[in-house]
């Protein structure tokens, strides 16, 4: 019966990442926070308790405004933050027999070489800005265990013919390139070690509109061509409304709605989803 | 031929939808209490002036919408029969693709897809080849006489009528189990609309079951088998 559904390749489970120790008043009652703060204790909340599952192939959205916790939460899950509590199963480690979160330092890096990929906001978090473009994608490939020259290059030609990087502009450092390209390396280098599981955190904010439409574009692509699951965090729902076909909706750490997206925008439960969806332009 | 419950492919038990606005704290209705049934084959219309639920009804079963009572039980080939206001996210895209469309009469489409690529999609989601999905777009597009200029273009400025044709073209290429019609014929001149009445009958000989929400009570004559009449939220 359940044989027509996707299987999962993401679950989450609770995950919190807190700057402080908590106290008995926010630990049992949340509702003594201030927004995703604890003025008895002085902590903060930047996850709360947050739960989600991410399917085979699909694209899952993350919105809302900043500070609502959406960007700590990919980087939790990319271990670039240290979640406090919580569990995280990936289906092609070890079977989802292991909570991500808690394997040691050695096993989250093979899990970073060979089974996520997280494209950023700032180019300058997932480049090195002064090696060439082929550069950074081999070295991905390196990590992920790639030894032969050649291949290697082949490999890093062909994903950035996917990401449209013309041939000349390939030597050149990322340093030179402009946002969109710097982008589209980031993506070609995630892309390299073909993961099961991709995180994108505002890969479009900043970049001028014609840009921005071909990055979308060849998320879309690289979704229905290569079947990778994708979370897709962002503070506009007009990316969010074109690529996820599910959304969740943060605010002060908490995930505070989740639903198709088309519903979401529609029928947006929430009162700060509705003040959201009535923002969107 | 007597209609009975195994007969039954969608049945509508007392739904309700209201819609709270929170900034200005008020509930708007929806529809209420509204039960009816619809078995297989059938195509059941909806009439009613504007504003009196009836897309409300149609976007509760294709959950645009989340109802807050009632069941909507469906009689899906994949699950068996399933509460759509209840069905997972999962089951609902699975739905989507598979077995239920939704024609309306505003293209919703991404952006910078060209016209044949929107209905190729809808092929290629049902699992088909490339070569079979261009194949039967060209059908369905030459079908509604859409020109053929237009089907590399981007469809943003088309006219309401060749949008809305794109539309039907895209939902009903899939021949879907169940097939639903928010006024299909809202924008349509009189030829138009005799080719979606004929694309109707086409789907209905096939065994396309329908729903359908029409202004429009001329062009129902004739083609639909039950007809329900809404007003301030529920039927007559």
């Amino acid at each position: 019966m359940s044989k027509a559904i996707q299987e999962k390749v993401l679950i989450v489970r609770n995950l919190t990442r807190q700057f402080g120790e908590g106290c008995e008043k926010c630990r049992s009652n949340p509702g003594t926070l201030e927004r995703n703060y604890c003025p008895h204790c002085q902590t903060i909340y930047a996850t709360r308790e947050v739960s989600f599952d991410l399917y085979r192939g699909e694209i899952l959205g993350i919105v809302g405004e900043s500070g609502s916790g959406k960007s700590t939460l990919v980087r939790t899950l990319y271990f670039d933050q240290e979640a406090t509590e919580g569990e995280a199963f990936l289906m092609d480690f070890e079977e989802g027999r292991e909570n991500i979160l808690k394997v040691s330092s050695q096993q989250k890096r093979y899990l970073r070489d060979y089974l996520l990929g997280m494209v950023y906001q700032n180019p300058f978090l997932g480049l090195k800005m002064k090696f060439s473009a082929l550069s950074n994608v081999a070295e991905k490939l390196i990590a992920a265990g790639g030894r032969h020259v050649g291949t290697m290059t082949d490999r890093a030609h062909e994903l950035l013919d996917v990401v449209t990087i013309e041939d000349y502009r390939r030597k050149d450092a990322p340093e030179n390139f402009s946002g969109g390209m710097q982008q589209r390396v980031q993506i070609a280098k995630a892309l390299s070690n073909n993961p099961p599981v991709l995180f994108l955190d505002e890969v479009t904010t900043g970049l001028d509109l014609s840009v921005q439409a071909n990055v979308l574009d060849l998320i879309k692509e690289i979704q229905r061509n290569l079947g990778i699951s994708m979370v897709i965090v962002s503070h506009d729902l007009g990316v969010i409304r074109m690529l996820a076909d599910r959304t969740l909706v943060m605010l002060d750490g908490r995930v505070i709605e989740a639903g198709l997206t088309d519903q979401i925008l529609e029928d947006p439960q929430h009162p700060y989803t509705q003040k959201l969806v009535q923002s969107l332009l | 031929m007597t209609p009975g419950i195994e007969n039954r492919l969608l049945r509508i038990d007392h739904l309700s939808k209201e819609f709270t606005l929170h900034h200005l704290q008020r509930k708007i209705r929806g529809c209420e209490e509204i039960s009816f049934t619809v078995n297989h084959g059938e195509f059941v219309g909806i009439t009613g002036k504007s504003g009196s639920g009836k897309s409300t009804i149609l976007k509760s079963i294709y959950r645009t919408y989340l109802p807050q009572r009632g069941e909507i039980l469906y009689d899906s080939e994949a699950f068996g029969e399933i509460d759509l206001s209840k069905a997972s996210e999962q089951e609902i895209i699975y739905l989507r693709q598979y077995e239920i469309g939704y024609v309306s009469q505003f293209l919703r489409t991404m952006p910078r897809t060209t016209a044949k690529a929107i209905v190729e999609k809808a092929v290629l989601e049902m699992g088909h080849s490339q070569a079979v999905a261009e194949k039967e777009t060209a059908a369905i597009l030459s079908h509604f006489e859409l020109d053929e200029a237009l089907w590399d273009v981007y469809p943003q400025n088309f006219s309401g009528g060749e949008k809305l044709r794109l539309n039907v073209a895209a939902a009903m290429i899939k021949k879907p189990r169940l097939l639903l019609l928010d006024e299909p014929t809202a924008s349509l001149d009189e030829h138009n609309k005799a080719k979606v009445r004929e694309l109707i009958e086409k789907l209905k000989v096939d065994g396309t079951t329908m729903l359908g929400i029409f202004h429009d009570l001329e062009f129902m004559q004739g083609l639909v088998d039950k007809q329900f009449n809404m007003d301030q939220g529920g039927f007559i």
